[in-house]
C-alpha cells in the first residue's frame, strides 16, 4: 500500500507538468493583452508596446515558459503582472475563504444527500422517492448563480437574517464565519447534493436486491443497521467515486459562488485573473487546482480499499 | 490576529466604498485606469486640481508666477507639506514626479516636455520651469483630472521606471495606503494621514481643503452589480459607485438608498473606425456610417429608456462645457438615410466585402453599442463579421496594423470619459495624427492644426472658436463617429452626507450619520 502511494504521489508530477505545458501553451495562443489593459484605454499603441516590453511579454514562447518552469521548480510561480505581488502570497491570501467554502459545501453535501439517497432506495416507488427524486432534478438543473440570488433576496433581503455577501475568517468566530458561508455552501452545495442523492438511490436499490441482504433481514437484522451498515458500505464504491469526481465540478462551482457572494476566493482570484491575462496568477491557480484535483483521486482510490477489503494496490 | 484589527475597525468611523472596479495595483503613472487615479487621489497630492467648472486651482503650491509669453514659470509650495513617512515635500520629489509622469501622458506630459529649456531648484520650496514654446495650458496640464494625473511623490519612488510598477505607496494626501491588509480583487484599505493640512478653500473636486472624516475608507470590491446593489440595500456597504443601469429604478424605491448622477460630464459613445484599410480608408465610407448612423438607437441600447439619462450629440465635446459646439454636426442630425450611405459606399468602391466588428460582450456598453452597429451594417448593405470577444481580447486585436482579413479589424466600440473630452488636451481619441494616432489612426491635416492652434490659444474666446473649427473638421474627415452623450449614476445609503457629482468618487466632505 506504501509503495502505492508513493508511485501515485510520483505520478503526478508529470501530470501536472503536463497540465503547467498545456496551460502555458493555451494561454500563449490565447487572444488579449495585458499590456492593453493596464496602459488603460487613453494610453497610445506605442505606450502598450513599452508596457509589453518591460513586462518580457515580447520574448520567445520557449524562453518565457523555460524562465517559469525553473521559478517553480524552485517554489516560485512569480509575481503578478498587475499587483507586482508574488503568486504564492496572493493564493495564501485567498486560500482560506475557498478551502472554509468548499468544506462546508461537502459537509453539508454529504449531511444531506447520502440519507436522502438511501431514504429513496428504502422507500422505492412511494412519494418520498419521488420527492427526493424531485428536489434532486430541481437541484441538478438550477445553475448556481440563480439559487445564491434567490438565496440571497430571501434570507438576507426579505428576512435580513443573513448577510448578502463578503466572507469572515473562522479565527474571528464560529457564528460570523458562518453566518457569511451558509448561503454560498448551500447555493453551490444544491448541485452536489442533488448528484450525490441520485447516485446513492441508484446504488442502494441494486445493493438492497442483493441475496445477502435478504439474509440480513431473514436474520433479523434492524432496518437502520441493515441500511447504513451492511448495505451503504457495499454502495460505497460508486458514491465516493462521484464524490471524487464532483469535486471537480465543486471547484468551477466554486468560481461562480464567489462571485455572487463576493467571497475573495481563489475561484474569484482565477476570474479576474483570467480577464485581465496575468498570466503568472493564471498558471500558479491552474496548476494548484490540478494538484488538488490528483490529490482527491489518490485520496477516493485509498478510500477504495477501506470499503472494499478485496481491493488490493 | 485579525480578530482584533476587525474589532478595532468596527468601532472606528469606516467608510465602506464599493468601486466600479477592481483595484489591482495602485501605480497612476504606470496605468490609465481610472479606478487606479481614484485610489491614488486619496494617497497622492497634485500640484494643481481642477474644481467643478474645471478651472485649474491651487493645491499643493502656494504661489506661482509666469512670465507674459507664458515660457517661465516659477511655483512656490505650501509650506508643511508632509509625506506619510513624515519627510518633507521637496522641490526634488516635485521634479523626480514630473519626469516620471511627462514619459506617460502622450496628450500634456510629452509635448511640455519636448517644450521644456529646464526645470531649476530655486530652493526647497521653489521651482522654475523654463520654456523654449509658449504653453498657456501649463495650469490645466498639472492639475486635470484625466489620466495619468501629476501626483507628486518622494523622489526615491517617482525615480522608477515610467513602464515599470513602483512598489511603495507613500503619498502626502490626505490618506495613507495599508499595504498589509490589500487583498487585490476583494479589499483596499485607506488610513486617515492626521500629518495632511488641508488648504482653506472650501473643497471642490480636486481642489481646495480635502478634509476627509473617516478614520478608514475600506473599498470592497464587488463584482456582481446585483450583489453590490443588495448589499446597498442591506447596509452592508455605503456608497457604489457604479450601480448596474437596469438597477437605477429599484434602488431609487429601496428604503435608506439615495441614486443620483455620478458625472455630469458623463461619457461619450465612440464608434472606432479603422482608417487604415478598405473600405473606411475612403472618407466616403466613413461618411455612410455617420449619415445612417441613429444616436437614439445607441443610446437606447446602452442606457434605457430613461431620456434623462442621455442625449444625441451632433459634435465630439462633452455638451454642457464652455467648449462644446455643433459646427459640423449636420451629418448625425435628422432621418437617418440609408440610400444616400449605400450610395457613398458604392462610389467607396465597397463590394461586399467582410466588415470586422470586433465587439466586447463581457462590457454591457460595447456589447450594447456592437450589436446596434451589427443591425446597422446590414441595414445599408454591409457584410458584417460580428467577431464576439472579451475586452481583453479587443484591447490586443485593436492594436494590430494589419489588414481586416489577416487579424486586423475595421471597427470597435468604446467610450470616453466626459472629463477627458472637455478640450483637445487630454483627448486622445480625436488625435488624428496618423500612424501615432489612436487605435484606428485617423489622419486629418485639418483636424490637427486645429488640435495645435488650441494650445496657443490665448484666452476662452479664442478656444471656442478654435475649437468650433476643429469640430468641423473632424467630423467632415470622420475621426470617428460619436453614438451619444450618457449619464450613469451612483447610489448611497442615506446616512451618508457630502456625495457631490464629479467625474471620480470625492472623498473629502463626506460624512456618515
Amino acid at each position: 500500500m506504501f509503495s502505492y502511494i508513493i508511485r501515485r504521489v510520483l505520478a503526478t508530477i508529470p501530470v501536472v507538468l503536463m497540465v503547467a505545458l498545456f496551460v502555458f501553451s493555451l494561454l500563449y495562443i490565447a487572444p488579449g493583452d495585458p499590456a492593453a489593459i493596464i496602459a488603460g484605454d487613453q494610453a497610445t499603441p506605442a505606450d502598450v508596446e513599452r508596457i509589453r516590453e518591460s513586462l518580457g511579454l515580447d520574448r520567445p514562447f520557449l524562453i518565457r515558459f523555460g524562465d517559469w518552469f525553473f521559478h517553480v521548480l524552485r517554489g516560485d510561480l512569480g509575481v503578478s503582472i498587475f499587483t507586482n505581488l508574488p503568486v504564492t502570497h496572493m493564493i495564501a491570501q485567498r486560500i482560506e475563504p475557498t478551502l472554509s467554502l468548499m468544506s462546508l459545501t461537502l459537509i453539508l453535501s454529504l449531511s444531506f444527500a447520502i440519507p436522502m439517497g438511501v431514504v429513496a432506495a428504502w422507500k422505492h416507488g412511494t412519494w418520498i422517492d419521488r420527492a427526493v427524486m424531485m428536489t434532486a432534478v430541481l437541484g441538478f438543473s438550477t445553475p448556481v448563480f440563480v439559487i445564491g440570488y434567490v438565496l440571497a433576496y430571501v434570507f438576507a433581503l426579505q428576512l435580513d437574517w443573513l448577510p448578502v455577501q463578503g466572507f469572515t475568517s473562522i479565527s474571528v468566530g464560529l457564528v460570523p464565519f458562518l453566518r457569511n458561508l451558509i448561503l454560498p455552501a448551500v447555493a453551490l452545495g444544491l448541485v452536489y447534493m442533488a448528484l450525490i442523492a441520485r447516485i446513492t438511490r441508484a446504488t442502494m436499490l441494486d445493493v438492497l436486491s442483493q441475496d445477502y441482504v435478504r439474509t440480513a433481514k431473514a436474520k433479523g437484522v434492524g432496518q437502520s443497521g441493515m441500511l447504513f451498515v451492511h448495505a451503504l458500505k457495499n454502495a460505497a464504491v460508486p458514491i465516493v467515486t462521484i464524490v471524487g469526481i464532483g469535486f471537480a465540478a465543486l471547484i468551477g462551482g466554486a468560481v461562480v459562488t464567489e462571485s455572487v457572494f463576493a467571497i475573495p476566493g481563489l475561484g474569484r482570484l482565477t476570474v479576474d485573473a483570467i480577464l485581465r491575462r496575468d498570466y503568472p496568477v493564471i498558471q500558479g491557480v491552474v496548476l494548484l487546482f490540478s494538484f488538488v484535483n490528483v490529490l482527491v483521486n489518490l485520496g477516493v482510490d485509498l478510500l477504495y480499499t477501506l470499503f472494499d477489503p478485496r481491493i488490493r494496490y | 490576529m485579525a480578530a482584533p484589527r476587525l474589532a478595532r475597525a468596527a468601532g472606528s468611523n469606516v467608510l465602506r466604498f464599493v468601486p466600479q472596479a477592481n483595484l489591482a495595483n495602485l501605480d497612476p503613472i504606470w496605468t490609465t485606469q481610472y479606478v487606479v487615479r481614484n485610489g491614488s487621489l486619496l494617497i497622492w497630492d497634485t500640484l494643481f486640481g481642477v474644481d467643478s467648472t474645471l478651472t485649474p486651482q491651487p493645491q499643493m503650491v502656494e504661489a506661482w508666477e509666469s512670465s507674459p509669453d507664458f515660457k517661465t514659470w516659477t511655483f512656490k509650495l505650501r509650506p508643511g507639506l508632509k509625506f506619510h513617512d513624515g519627510e518633507p515635500v521637496l522641490v526634488k520629489d516635485v521634479i523626480a514626479s514630473i519626469n516620471r509622469w511627462w514619459m506617460r501622458d502622450s496628450p500634456m506630459g510629452i509635448p511640455i516636455k519636448r517644450r521644456t529649456d529646464a526645470i531649476e531648484a530655486v530652493d526647497d520650496r521653489t521651482f522654475r520651469w523654463k520654456l523654449n514654446q509658449p504653453y498657456p495650458k501649463m495650469l490645466f496640464a498639472l492639475g486635470k483630472s484625466s489620466t495619468p494625473c501629476l501626483f507628486i511623490m518622494p523622489e526615491r519612488i517617482a525615480l522608477t521606471d515610467p513602464f515599470k510598477q513602483i512598489s511603495e505607496f507613500t503619498g502626502s494626501g490626505p490618506m495613507r495606503f495599508k499595504k498589509d491588509e490589500w487583498v487585490p480583487g476583494a479589499k483596499a484599505v485607506f488610513e486617515k494621514f492626521d500629518g495632511y493640512v488641508p488648504r482653506a478653500e472650501k473643497a471642490s473636486w480636486l481642489s481646495g481643503g480635502k478634509r476627509i472624516s473617516f478614520d478608514r475608507i475600506e473599498w470592497q470590491i464587488i463584482p456582481d452589480g446585483a450583489t453590490a446593489a443588495a448589499a446597498l440595500q442591506n447596509g452592508e456597504v455605503d456608497w457604489v459607485e457604479t450601480p448596474l443601469t437596469d438597477l437605477y429604478q429599484m434602488l431609487g424605491k429601496a428604503p435608506g438608498v439615495k441614486v443620483d448622477i455620478a458625472d455630469p460630464l458623463g461619457n461619450i459613445g465612440s464608434f472606432r473606425i479603422n482608417h487604415l484599410h478598405a473600405p473606411f480608408n475612403d472618407v466616403r465610407a466613413r461618411r455612410a456610417v455617420q449619415i445612417a448612423l441613429s444616436q437614439e438607437d445607441y443610446m437606447g441600447a446602452v442606457v434605457g429608456d430613461d431620456t434623462s439619462l442621455w442625449k444625441t450629440i451632433p459634435g465630439f465635446f462633452t455638451p454642457s462645457t464652455p467648449l462644446y459646439s455643433e459646427n459640423g454636426g449636420e451629418p448625425l442630425k435628422g432621418k437617418r438615410d440609408y440610400d444616400l450611405a449605400k450610395k457613398l459606399l458604392a462610389e467607396a468602391g465597397y463590394k461586399g466585402e467582410p466588415i470586422i466588428l470586433l465587439v466586447a460582450t463581457d462590457v454591457a456598453i460595447t456589447k450594447a453599442q456592437g450589436d446596434v452597429t451589427a443591425d446597422l451594417l446590414k441595414r445599408i448593405g454591409m457584410n458584417v463579421q460580428y467577431q464576439a470577444l472579451d475586452w481583453g481580447t479587443v484591447g490586443q486585436r485593436r492594436a494590430s496594423k494589419e489588414p481586416p482579413e489577416k487579424g486586423g479589424w475595421h471597427i470597435f466600440h468604446t467610450w470616453h470619459a466626459g472629463a477627458d473630452c472637455v478640450n483637445p488636451a487630454p483627448y486622445t481619441a480625436l488625435n488624428a495624427s496618423g500612424d501615432t494616432a489612436w487605435f484606428g489612426w485617423p489622419k486629418s491635416e485639418a483636424t490637427q492644426a486645429k488640435i495645435e492652434e488650441w494650445f496657443s490659444a490665448p484666452d476662452l474666446a479664442a478656444e471656442k472658436k478654435v475649437v468650433s473649427e476643429l469640430n468641423k473638421a473632424a467630423m467632415d474627415d470622420v475621426v470617428y463617429v460619436p453614438t451619444g452623450f450618457f449619464l450613469f449614476k451612483q447610489a448611497w445609503r442615506t446616512n451618508v452626507s457630502g456625495i457631490v457629482k464629479a467625474p471620480f468618487p470625492v472623498f473629502w466632505d463626506v460624512a456618515k450619520a
